[in-house]
C-alpha cells in the first residue's frame, strides 16, 4: 500500500479564473479512508480555500455527491483504495452550474421537484377521529424504495438526456413523484399527470439507464420511469375511448 | 416529444421489443444453429410451404417482422438524436425511420400475402 495518495481536484473561484482548473494534493493513504476525508485533510491541513459539501459522512445526506475519476458518487461512500494508484481526480457533478470549487448550484432540481408535487394530497382529509391512515405491508412495499431518495443528484449527473435537455424534470423528480403515484394514500396522480407525460417528463427518457447505475440508495429510478411511461400509454389509449378518461 | 402521438409509439415499440426479445432468439435456434447443426432433422420444403400458407403463420411471421421494425425504427430515432445530436433534423429522421420500418411492414404483408 502506498504511504500517500495524490488527488486531482477541480478548482473554480469565479473571482480568479475563467474556468475550471485541476489542482493536484498529495494526502496520505489510509486503507478506511474515502475521498471526503482526504478532502476534509486537504481543507484542514493544506489548503483552506477548497470548498465541497458534506456533512453525515455516512451516505444520508446526499450532499457530498461528486464525480471521481468520472464517476457520479458519494465521495463518503468512495473509499481511496478503490481508486488507486491516483491521481484521483475529483471534480463537480455534471450538468449543474459550478458555483465554486466542487459546490454546485441544484437550483433546477428544487424547482422540478416542487413541479411534481412530491406529497400526499387528498382530495378530502377525513376527520381527525376517524384515525390515521392505515398501510398494508404490501402497500408500503409499493412506494418505499422510491421513498429512499436522498436528493443526492447523482442521477442526474449520470443522464446524458438531462446534459442534453436541461428542461427534462429527471430521474429523481419522476422516482419522487412515483414515491407518492403509488402511495395508497395519495389521491394526486391526476394532478401529477400532466407534468410527468408533459414535454419535459419521462418521454424524454430514451432509458438508458445509468441513473439507477449510479444511484446509491437503489431508487432504481429508471425503473420508476418505464414504471410510469406505462401508466401514461394506458391513460392515453383510455382517453381514446368514447367514455375514456379526459 | 410530448405530442399526443408519443405514447402511442412507445406501445408499439414496447410490443416490439417483447417480441423481438422472447421469439428472435427461438428462431436464432432452430434456423441458425439446431438445423444446420443437424440437432433436429430439416423439415421438408412441402411441409414448410404448407405451414406458411396457412393464415396463423402469416399473420405470426408479420408479426415478428413488423413490430420489431417499429421498434428498430424508434430506437434508431433516437439514437441520431442523441447520438449524433441533429435533433434539428426531426422532420426528416421521422420520416426516414418510421417511413423504413413502414415500408419493410408493407413489404412483408405483400410477400406473405402472395404465398403461392
Ligand atoms: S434517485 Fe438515487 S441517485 Fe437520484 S437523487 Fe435519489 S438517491 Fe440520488
Ligand atoms: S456526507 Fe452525507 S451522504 Fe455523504
Amino acid at each position: 500500500m502506498p504511504a500517500t495518495v495524490a488527488l486531482a481536484v477541480a478548482r473554480y473561484r469565479p473571482e480568479e479564473e475563467p474556468a475550471p482548473t485541476l489542482q493536484t494534493y498529495e494526502v496520505p493513504f489510509r486503507e478506511d479512508w474515502v475521498v471526503l476525508d482526504a478532502l476534509n485533510y486537504i481543507k484542514d491541513r493544506l489548503d483552506g480555500s477548497l470548498s465541497f459539501r458534506w456533512s453525515c459522512r455516512m451516505g444520508v445526506c446526499g450532499s457530498c455527491g461528486m464525480k471521481v475519476n468520472g464517476t457520479p458518487v458519494l465521495t463518503c461512500a468512495a473509499f481511496l483504495s478503490e481508486h488507486l494508484p491516483g491521481p484521483i481526480r475529483v471534480e463537480p457533478l455534471d450538468y449543474f452550474p459550478v458555483v465554486r470549487d466542487l459546490v454546485v448550484d441544484l437550483s433546477d432540481f428544487m424547482r422540478k421537484l416542487k413541479k411534481v408535487k412530491p406529497w400526499i394530497l387528498r382530495e378530502e382529509e377525513k376527520p381527525l377521529a376517524e384515525g390515521e391512515y392505515r398501510q398494508t405491508p404490501d402497500q408500503l412495499d409499493a412506494y418505499k424504495q422510491f421513498s429512499m431518495c436522498i436528493n443526492c443528484m447523482l442521477c442526474y449527473s449520470a443522464c446524458p438526456i438531462y446534459g442534453l435537455e436541461p428542461s427534462f424534470i429527471g430521474p429523481a423528480a419522476i422516482a419522487l413523484a412515483q414515491r407518492y403515484n403509488m402511495d395508497s394514500r395519495d389521491q394526486g396522480a391526476r394532478e401529477r399527470l400532466e407534468i410527468l407525460s408533459g414535454y419535459d417528463g419521462i418521454w424524454q427518457c430514451t432509458f438508458v439507464g445509468e441513473c439507477t447505475k449510479v444511484c446509491p440508495k437503489n431508487v432504481d429510478p429508471a425503473g420508476a420511469i418505464q414504471q410510469y411511461k406505462l401508466t401514461s400509454a394506458v391513460h392515453w389509449l383510455k382517453t381514446l375511448l368514447p367514455w375514456g378518461a379526459r | 416529444m410530448g405530442r399526443p402521438i408519443t405514447p402511442f409509439l412507445w406501445l408499439l415499440f414496447s410490443v416490439g421489443g417483447t417480441v423481438s426479445a422472447l421469439l428472435f432468439p427461438v428462431h436464432l435456434f432452430l434456423t441458425g444453429l439446431a438445423i444446420p447443426l443437424g440437432w433436429i432433422d430439416p423439415p421438408r420444403y412441402e411441409a414448410l410451404i404448407g405451414l406458411l400458407r396457412h393464415p396463423i403463420t402469416r399473420l405470426y411471421l408479420f408479426v415478428i417482422i413488423a413490430f420489431p421494425l417499429v421498434h428498430w425504427a424508434h430506437r434508431f430515432r433516437y439514437t441520431l438524436y442523441d447520438g449524433l445530436q441533429i435533433k434539428h433534423l426531426t422532420a426528416l429522421i421521422v420520416v426516414f425511420c418510421y417511413g423504413a420500418a413502414l415500408v419493410g411492414s408493407a413489404a412483408a404483408a405483400y410477400l406473405l400475402w402472395n404465398i403461392p
